[in-house]
């Protein structure tokens, strides 16, 4: 109990201590906020159900009136602006990015969390994240999604940069994967 | 950890935190239920009020927070303006606005403590069914209090990066950094445990 609490607040500090970076330009060029990969190490580091409570913790917190999103966005306006439905997605995609990790045990964890970034961070995101978008803007659910195609390839590269680093952690220190035991 | 609430004391610091959210529930309720576009300017409107009834700085320091609005707000404009009527475009821009400026007078005039206040109030049900609040509580106070800490540590592994190589540190200090934080938990948690764990 007392592990499980303190693992999910200090992710929960980690996701928000991410945000305090500038924004990481990739090798090609494509700006990320290292927030993003937090949410989803969460997902991949302690796997589905602790993983989306502490990415749940972060957003309460936010909600409560830190500016803890990255660029120091924070406060109940987030919930009602147009990228409301990311936020709703965020513990989603890291409880899938999580449950992947979980369930392919034989597959290599490079891989295994790459896939689960994939599946979490771009399909499972992005559908709460169109639907979001559509109802506040006004906008059409094909509109909305056309919107959002600028960002696929960074999402991309940043599922590979999670599994690099999950993959990594692994390796550092085998039993610090809590998706993996 | 400097939280969104203004420093200007405005009359709205003065309203109990529990009814203000209920307002700002039903308010955002009915902004997304209505099409008609004399409510959505109107709404604006009245938010707009709000904002300068405590005076000029707490109006400026309002509209600063909703700057990363800006994009968005014509963009939604051009496109219901292409698609249908610009008339139609401003008033989803007004409903927006209205929607987002309401939510953040709320964080803008409620103190965290109070906010706590309420989601206690809104938790004591779930207790009464046997959920351990208490862990939450305690996980709340932990991430308040290990974000300047993290944050220092990261800064610390940024600086050793810049020592030892060229360059931007990029995303190579991510997995130090989480490992740090692992470290921290299992500490935290021993911690917890020699005082009696974590509470109900």
């Amino acid at each position: 109990m007392e592990r499980n609490v303190a693992l999910i607040a200090l992710f929960a500090a980690l996701i928000a201590a991410l945000g305090l970076i500038p924004q990481l330009v990739l090798p090609f060029g494509v700006p990320v906020t290292a927030q993003s990969l937090g949410v989803m190490l969460c997902g991949t580091v302690l796997g589905a159900r602790r993983g989306a409570l502490a990415v749940l913790l972060f957003l309460l917190l936010v909600a409560l009136g830190l500016p803890l999103l990255a660029g120091g966005r924070g406060g109940l306006g987030v919930f009602a602006g147009p990228t409301v439905g990311f936020l709703v997605g965020f513990p989603m995609a890291a409880f899938t990015a999580g449950l992947i990790m979980e369930r392919w045990r034989a597959v290599p964890v490079l891989w295994a969390a790459i896939a689960g970034s994939i599946l979490g961070g771009i399909v499972v995101l992005y559908i709460p994240g169109i639907i979001g978008l559509a109802l506040v803007a006004g906008m059409t659910l094909p509109a909305a999604s056309a919107a959002m195609l600028p960002f696929i390839p960074g999402d991309l590269v940043k599922a590979g940069l999670t599994g690099v680093i999950t993959a990594g952690l692994a390796r550092a220190r085998p039993d610090s994967l809590l998706s993996r035991r | 950890m400097i939280a969104l609430t203004s420093p200007i004391e405005t009359p709205w610091h003065r309203l109990p935190a529990g009814p203000k959210l209920a307002l700002l529930c039903a308010v955002t309720l009915g902004l997304v239920l209505t099409g008609s576009l004399s409510v959505q300017l109107g709404a604006l409107a009245a938010v707009a009020g709000l904002y300068l009834l405590p005076g000029r700085d707490f109006a400026r320091a309002g509209l600063w927070a909703l700057r990363p609005l800006i994009p968005f707000l014509v963009v939604i404009f051009l496109w219901h303006w292409f698609t249908e009527t610009a008339l139609q475009g401003a008033g989803i821009a007004a409903r927006l606005l209205a929607a987002v400026g309401l939510a953040n007078l709320v964080t803008m005039t409620t103190r965290l403590d109070d906010m706590i206040g309420v989601l206690r109030r809104v938790l004591a049900p779930l207790r009464r069914l046997g959920l351990r609040t208490g862990a939450l509580e305690i996980a709340i106070a932990m991430v308040i209090r290990f974000i300047p800490v993290l944050a220092i540590k990261g800064r610390a592994l940024t600086e050793a990066w810049r020592a030892r190589a060229k360059g931007r540190p990029g995303w190579r200090v991510v997995a130090p950094f989480t490992l740090l934080a692992i470290d921290d938990a299992e500490h935290v948690a021993e911690a917890l445990r020699a005082r009696g764990g974590v509470p109900r």
